[in-house]
């Protein structure tokens, strides 16, 4: 193998790839290695950690064809501290050989026979700008489960219909929600799909460069499930797959309320750096309290002697007053995944459900693309 | 120290085989040891009738019989030590509105505490003790109770000690260290087998010799902290407030079987049991907890505790079963256990519910059924346990309330009598006559509850009636 690459093309491709990379391979050493490979398109780097593959195309004047694998960790590290030159790679023996400039560097390789087969992408099910999908699973993964004891939780269920795109995820005690348009390949497409939550977002967040993004899915009952994402862009072809939990995402969508008895409409800015303040002394297991009245919501967290604050904002109301308390930590969750210069919470009840959504203004209707489900702190007793 | 004997300390004599004697009135006047009854179990309390024999608090059950064959060996009945307890508790309440319960049959009461004549004499104080003593021996039916009274928690315990049963000790300020100064160091708080035998290295026997030691001394023998309170202690300097509402640390259930158990799905299944039992505590206390806590005994004895932490404070079964049942999988408990226990600390007083609530009632009733289920295949399988346990409470269709004298071979003796109807007549039946049910507000999985209690000290302590080797909690220093 004799090639010669851009160095910035190449180590945003080989940090793209490592991303997939086991930190801990265990007994299979191999894993913790990315394959490089020539081909017609120029060069691929591959990693896979049999949960998550990843395989980016660039473009390389190929002089010699050939396969190698090496350490992804090592040239990782040596392609971000490579000076700008082109860089030139090849096999020397048992060793790759990676020269910039006047460095040199020479790693050990490993048998190439003993790596996985990456698995096929399946087939492409629409499209979506990769900005906005990449903003959407930012807000939706919030009320992702964290606890591995409930591993369908820490999934995000992308639901399909049609134009639409669906993302839902909960750990018990809030659930979000976003809908977003996007492009089927076939206009009445119905799907799902639960994927594991953190990798979606670190997938979503690293596939925005190419403005459009293939998802890409498996035909359900057909073996094992996978999710595909492709983008292209100036710096080549990115592919990645992940394996989809198994298990039945709760019926959540009905958790929402039909309807509210009361609404406020708070600016989320003010509200965010007020809850900030006062969560300074609500304890790991109480909550702020958010009494809704006469056009103020009163912030309050502490109890006994210790310590204790409050804080008011002004707040557009209708219905009865309230008084609600919520987890400080969920409530700035939540709060932070609006978009919109204020936040509509809908409430009914101090002890059930509380609705967030995003407005531009205080005089424009709530906007019902991300909504988020909270359920409020109670007193015991 | 305060100037004024103004703390009271209360101490009912031999509580458990006391309500045992009570309700059992064949036994009054009879050795009564309250245990474990099993192969393991260890002595809760002994009848004073007991005690001549040699037998003791916390001594195996085993060399309890040999030491007094003849004595009741009966099963705990914590449903009626319980509303004993409630009833002491509220006569403590009308003397004072500071009371501090140590355990079910001991409490503090600050005597000071909303009295607008706060300088009592030592007659007055003789007077509101023996008025207590009676009014403790009306709403108990019978129960005697020890009484100790002085101008801190120190002396007051140790008033309370001198002269049991029954008795009444005043302390007048003043003479404490005249009381203390003879006494083995042993009688402080904070003074065990360990510390006692540190102290014995330096040549310290009594309180007298204490007192004769430094400072510093003391603290480079016992450690800073410990030291520092030994020093005051000695000198009768005890400024420890009577505090009325002991928050709680830890709830928990455990129960020791009476052989080892292996069958996962049946510790699973007690798992859950457990869990209900101490989310009914929690509910009852109106506190929620964050932390889930695992305790496995093995055959070999070794004991080990795992817990886990929720992300929000729950008072809900199926999630504290849900935990413990996975702490439960992480342990190998394929050599059999001997003892399983579920607890819940972090206490709150708020709960995160979750928004699928109708799923989670749901999962309660399947963890019901299951539940039934193993109870009903206990009964098949030969359950692991005495069905008819000695000392239970039970009713017979024709002959009325009684209680289980003895079991075996498939029968069951039963004593007819009850604490209104003096000593009743022996009858036997066949285990399983059909006739014969327990009485409800009694039952032999009555779980064992230990609430932190700070401060604890001495005495029997309830909730380790089955647990043979437990530790009594160290009370604090001053």
């Amino acid at each position: 193998m004799k090639i010669r690459v851009e160095r910035d093309v190449l180590a945003e491709a080989v940090a793209w790839t490592a991303r997939s990379i086991p930190a801990r391979p265990g007994t299979l050493p191999q894993l913790s290695g990315i394959l490089v490979k020539t081909g017609a398109d120029g060069l691929t780097l591959s990693g896979f950690d049999y949960e998550t593959s990843a395989l980016v195309t660039v473009p390389a004047d190929v002089a010699d064809d050939g396969q190698v694998l090496v350490s992804g960790r090592l040239l990782a590290d040596i392609s971000r501290a490579l000076p700008v030159k082109p860089v030139d790679i090849s096999v020397d023996g048992a060793k790759l050989a990676v020269t910039c400039g006047s460095s040199r560097f020479s790693l050990q390789t490993m048998p190439v026979d003993d790596y996985p087969a990456l698995p096929e992408m399946p087939a492409v099910a629409g499209t979506v700008d990769g900005q906005m999908f990449a903003a959407a699973v930012g807000q939706a993964v919030t009320a992702a489960g964290r606890d591995d004891m409930l591993p369908v939780l820490t999934g995000v269920k992308v639901e399909i219909e049609a134009s639409t795109l669906s993302l839902l995820a909960t750990d018990r005690f809030r659930l979000s929600l976003r809908e977003l348009e996007w492009q089927p390949d076939q206009p009445d497409l119905t799907a799902t799909a639960l994927v594991p939550a953190r990798v979606l977002a670190e997938t979503a967040r690293s596939l925005t460069a190419g403005g459009e993004l293939s998802i890409a899915l498996g035909s359900p009952g057909s073996g094992e499930g996978l999710i595909g994402f492709e983008s292209t862009a100036s710096g080549g072809n990115r592919r990645t797959t992940t394996r989809l939990i198994e298990g039945a995402f709760p019926n959540v969508r009905q958790l929402f309320p039909a309807t509210s008895d009361i609404t406020a409409q708070v600016d989320v800015a003010a509200l965010i750096d007020s809850a900030k303040r006062v969560a300074l002394v609500a304890g790991r297991n109480t909550p702020i309290r958010l009494t809704f009245t006469d056009g103020m919501v009163t912030l309050e967290a502490g109890n006994g002697e210790e310590a204790q604050a409050s804080e008011s904002l002004e707040a557009t109301l209708s219905g009865g007053d309230i008084s609600i308390g919520f987890n400080p930590t969920y409530l700035l969750d939540g709060l932070g995944a609006i978009t919109g210069s204020h936040v509509h919470i809908a409430m009914t009840q101090p002890a059930r459900p509380a609705a967030f959504a995003s407005m531009s203004g205080t005089d424009a209707s709530p906007d019902l693309d991300f909504r988020y489900l909270l359920m409020p702190l109670r007193m015991q007793g | 120290m305060r100037n004024q004997a103004s703390i009271l300390h209360v101490d009912l004599d031999a509580f458990y085989a006391a309500v045992e004697q009570r309700d059992k009135p064949s036994l009054r006047g009879k050795p009564v040891v309250v245990g474990g009854t099993g192969g393991r179990g260890v002595v809760a309390t002994a009848s004073y009738e007991a005690r001549r024999f040699g037998v003791r608090s916390a001594m195996s059950t085993a060399e309890a019989r040999a030491r007094c064959p003849h004595a009741a060996f009966l099963v705990g009945r914590f449903d009626a030590y319980r509303a004993t307890s409630a009833a002491i508790m509220t006569t403590l309440r009308s003397l004072s509105l500071l009371v501090e319960p140590l355990s079910l049959d001991e409490a503090y009461v600050d005597l000071s505490a909303g009295r607008e004549k706060s300088d009592l004499t030592s007659t007055e104080l003789v007077g509101i003790g023996q008025e207590l003593k009676r009014s403790v021996e009306q709403v108990t039916g019978g129960l005697t109770a020890s009484v100790g009274i002085g101008s801190s928690k120190l002396v007051a315990k140790i008033a309370s000690e001198l002269r049991k049963p029954d008795g009444l000790v005043v302390v007048a300020p003043g003479q404490e260290q005249d009381l203390l100064r003879p006494m083995p160091v042993g009688v402080l708080p904070g003074v065990g087998p360990a510390t006692a035998e540190r102290l014995r290295r330096i040549g310290v026997h009594t309180v007298a010799q204490l007192e004769q030691v430094s400072e510093k001394e003391l603290i480079r023998t016992v450690g800073q902290v410990h030291g520092a309170s030994l020093y005051s202690l000695a000198r009768a300097h005890d400024p420890r407030p009577v505090v009325a509402e002991r928050e709680a640390k830890s709830i928990s259930v455990e129960d020791t079987f009476e052989h080892d158990l292996v069958d996962p799905v049946l510790l699973a299944s007690i798992v859950d049991r457990h869990a209900r039992s101490v989310c009914q505590r929690l509910a009852k206390a109106r506190l929620s907890g964050r932390t889930v806590t695992l305790k496995v005994r093995q055959h070999d004895f070794t004991t080990s505790t795992r817990s886990a932490s929720l992300i929000g404070p729950t008072d809900k079964a199926a999630v504290v079963s849900r935990i413990a049942r996975g702490l439960l999988e992480d342990i190998d408990t394929s050599g059999g256990v001997r003892l399983l226990g579920v607890g819940v600390s972090g206490l709150a007083d708020w709960i995160q519910d979750d928004l699928f609530s109708d799923d989670e009632q749901d999962y309660a009733a399947s963890l019901e059924a299951a539940v039934q289920h193993i109870a009903v295949s206990h009964q098949h399988t030969g359950s692991h346990r005495t069905r008819w346990a000695p000392g239970m409470d039970v009713e017979h269709r024709d002959f009325g309330p009684g209680w289980v004298w003895g079991s075996g071979v498939g029968r069951v003796t039963v004593r007819f009598e009850t604490a209104a109807t003096g000593p009743g007549p022996v009858r036997t039946f066949a285990a399983d006559d059909p006739d014969l049910a327990r009485r409800p507000t009694v039952g032999e999985e009555e779980p064992v509850v230990t609430e932190g209690i700070p401060g604890a000290s001495g005495g029997t302590v309830p909730g380790h009636l089955a647990e043979p080797g437990h530790k009594l909690p160290a009370p604090p220093g001053p």
